[in-house]
């Protein structure tokens, strides 16, 4: 089992022509995933030829939803048009849709998100590295080869960070259920605890890594359901020790305010609720290790 | 992005919201002109993107043009918390009856834009949230409709009791959902809104701030920016597309992704060295934009080693490593570099830096252990 995407997702690249969106498309196909169509307005009947396949374009979700039953989208569309994307595909039924974008207006986003909530749909991200499960399907620009099959889930707000705490498990023969990117932009689709519930529920996963950054209350949160709702162990590790207050630390949400949002805010939340907290990146997988 | 009380009072003025006359100064001629223009006694206010500028001495209190000219003179060049004072706002000096706080906020939680109102203006809207939370009225607006006209009026009920103070509050609050709205903000207040002694009711101290994502649809407000107050190198990285924020340290970092870069910076802290600097590159895969950051960093005269750490995902270690090894031809190095490359292409990566006479490892804490200890910082 994984969380969100598995064998059974038939996944639909919005944006599947363009420069970043054929490039991860070409890498998701050679993953394994089931990648059945693409959609380009303007584009509608060519078709995308990459890694031995040969997927089919459409110029609107609602025919590439049609004609493939896809089930999933990740949208790889510039940030002007990124938000009507979203809403796009849960207009055409997408129950899970992952938005890899970097630098879509906020107040966009609080209407996208309305949007999506009100048909139903799950948005994960924006500004995200999507979400991988080891040896069944990749959506999104996660590398593949870092990461292993295994019994632990991971979500994260950032991507690189991920990439690093996921090399050092792999490493440490510690494979994942899946790795997930929620995103590092203040409103996202998917939360932590989403994420946090979504583990406990899944029978594979046995233990969960969480990775934290300055900026919000969303791993505070999570802490407090960790304690009160999950069986599993959670550990993790937060970002942002060093960062100044008041100033953006690249992702967009990465912002300490006043005095809320630290690290040191959301190290004391995790200790105190029994999560785990590695100093160095590479000290999860010891963590990790002592819980399984 | 930041812009100046000065201009948050333009922006909510041009959606109608009631506020004193005032001009902006960069000289004390300037300030004598507009203080005569104004007429009556004035305030004299520093104009830098920090708050504290009462408690500092950056507001003044002025009788006539000619003690205008003097405090004017006393506030420009004043450094307010590392801020030079280069402006001031001088306004009309308004009779206070009493003060409230109105704003508007994105929150995370909701995620939604929230109106938060208080009673207690002219106060820190987050001691007021910490001490005294009943103070504070909320409403996350549905970004479907606004804020709608009995919403903004339940908001305004809760500040004044004067049925005509609360229409007149209920106004302000829609035209500062527009203003908010319309300049693309993540955050839109008004602190205090006073009412005078004749019952009016009227902004004096605006701030916005924008959200960085809209600049590229809003042109007008990004030509709001005062590069002025922020270092030239922040300038500079943001020309070149680079996130990089200047920091007091020696060990200059060049990292692929935001999360990875302040990972990189706490574990430069563990193992006892000081970063010098935040820096994102992003996930592109362009040589010239390591050329860019390089040139950034070594311009940093604290700078005495430049650690590099790539984990390469889009962003690809071939691609980093030749923007290294041109980077060393174009610019004066003056310090050393310590490089870490792992991921996507990452042999062919160590080959071009060793092919020019450089190495690299692939542990994080390897090379971050190096570079505290050839900035001579730990130990």
């Amino acid at each position: 089992m994984a969380i969100f995407i598995d064998r059974d997702t038939r996944l639909v690249v919005q944006g599947i022509t363009g420069r970043d969106g054929s490039f991860h498309a070409a890498q998701m196909i050679e993953y394994g995933t089931r990648v059945v169509a693409g959609v380009t307005p303007g584009k509608g009947g060519q078709s995308f030829d990459a890694a031995g396949a040969s997927v089919p374009v459409f110029d609107t979700m609602d025919r590439a939803v049609e004609a493939t039953g896809a089930n999933t989208s990740v949208i790889y569309v510039p940030p002007a048009f990124a938000a009507d994307a979203i809403m796009e595909a849960a207009d055409a039924g997408i129950a899970f849709i992952v938005a890899i974008t970097e630098g879509i207006p906020v107040q966009d986003m609080t209407r996208a998100y309305a949007y999506v909530r009100d048909r139903g749909s799950r948005l994960l991200g924006p500004n995200c590295p999507g979400a991988l499960s080891p040896g069944k399907c990749k959506v999104g620009i996660m590398p593949g080869h870092i990461t292993a099959e295994g019994a632990v889930g991971l979500v994260s707000r950032s991507g690189t960070l991920t990439y690093e705490v996921v090399w050092h498990l792999t490493r440490a023969g510690i494979g994942q259920t899946t790795c997930v990117g929620i995103g590092g932009d203040p409103i996202i689709g998917t939360s932590f605890i989403d994420c946090l519930e979504a583990f406990e529920a899944d029978p594979d996963t046995r233990a969960v890594v969480m990775i934290g950054e300055i900026g919000g209350t969303d791993e505070q949160r999570a802490a407090e359901f960790v304690s009160g709702t999950m069986s599993k162990p959670v550990v993790g590790f937060i970002a942002g020790q060093t960062a100044p207050p008041g100033r953006r630390m690249g992702h967009a949400g990465a912002i300490i305010s006043g005095s809320a949002g630290t690290a040191a805010e959301k190290i004391a939340s995790f200790e105190q609720h029994g999560v785990g907290v590695a100093r160095r990146p590479a000290e999860v997988a010891d963590l990790v290790r002592e819980v399984l | 992005m930041n812009i100046h009380e000065y201009q948050a009072r333009d922006l909510l003025r041009a959606h109608g919201v009631p506020a004193p006359p005032g001009e902006v100064a960069t000289t004390p001629d300037e300030a004598e002109a507009a203080a005569r223009a104004v007429g009556g006694p004035v305030v004299v206010k520093a104009q830098v993107h920090t708050g504290g500028r009462g408690k500092a001495g950056g507001v003044k209190l002025a009788a006539t043009p000619e003690e205008a000219r003097a405090k004017a003179a006393a506030i420009l060049g004043m450094d307010i918390k590392g801020f030079t004072v280069e402006k001031v706002l001088v306004a009309e000096a308004a009779d206070i009856a009493s003060e409230a706080y109105v704003g508007v906020i994105m929150d995370r939680d909701s995620r939604r834009a929230v109106f938060m109102v208080s009673r207690e203006g002219g106060v820190d809207i987050e001691e007021v949230a910490a001490t005294n939370p009943d103070a504070i009225r909320k409403l996350a607006v549905d970004p479907r409709y606004g804020l709608l006209p009995h919403q903004a009026y339940w908001l305004a009920a809760s500040l004044y009791d004067d049925p005509a103070q609360q229409r007149a509050c209920a106004k302000i609050l829609r035209q500062l959902w527009a203003a908010f709205r319309d300049a693309g903000a993540s955050l839109a207040e008004i602190n205090p809104l006073i009412t005078t002694p004749d019952g009016e009711v009227q902004a004096i101290d605006a701030k916005v701030t924008i959200d960085d994502n809209e600049l590229f649809r809003r042109p007008k407000i990004e030509a709001l920016r005062d590069t002025s107050s922020e270092p030239p190198s922040e300038t500079r990285a943001r020309d070149a597309s680079l996130t990089y924020i200047k920091l007091d340290g020696d060990i200059g970092a060049v990292v692929n992704g935001a999360g990875l870069a302040m990972a990189t910076m706490d574990l430069i802290k563990y193992y006892g060295g000081e970063p010098a600097n935040f820096l994102d590159i992003g996930g592109s895969s362009n040589p010239q934009k390591v050329v860019d950051a390089l040139g950034i960093i070594t311009s940093d005269a604290n700078v005495k080693v430049i650690l590099f750490n790539i984990f390469g995902g889009i962003t690809r270690c071939d691609d980093v490593a030749n923007g290294i090894v041109e980077a060393t031809r174009q610019i004066d190095m003056r310090v050393p570099l310590v490089i870490r490359l792992t991921g996507t292409n990452e042999e062919e990566g160590v080959a071009i830096l060793e092919a020019a006479g450089l190495s690299a490892a692939t542990s994080m804490d390897d090379v971050v252990q190096r570079a505290v200890a050839m900035a001579g910082g730990s130990d």
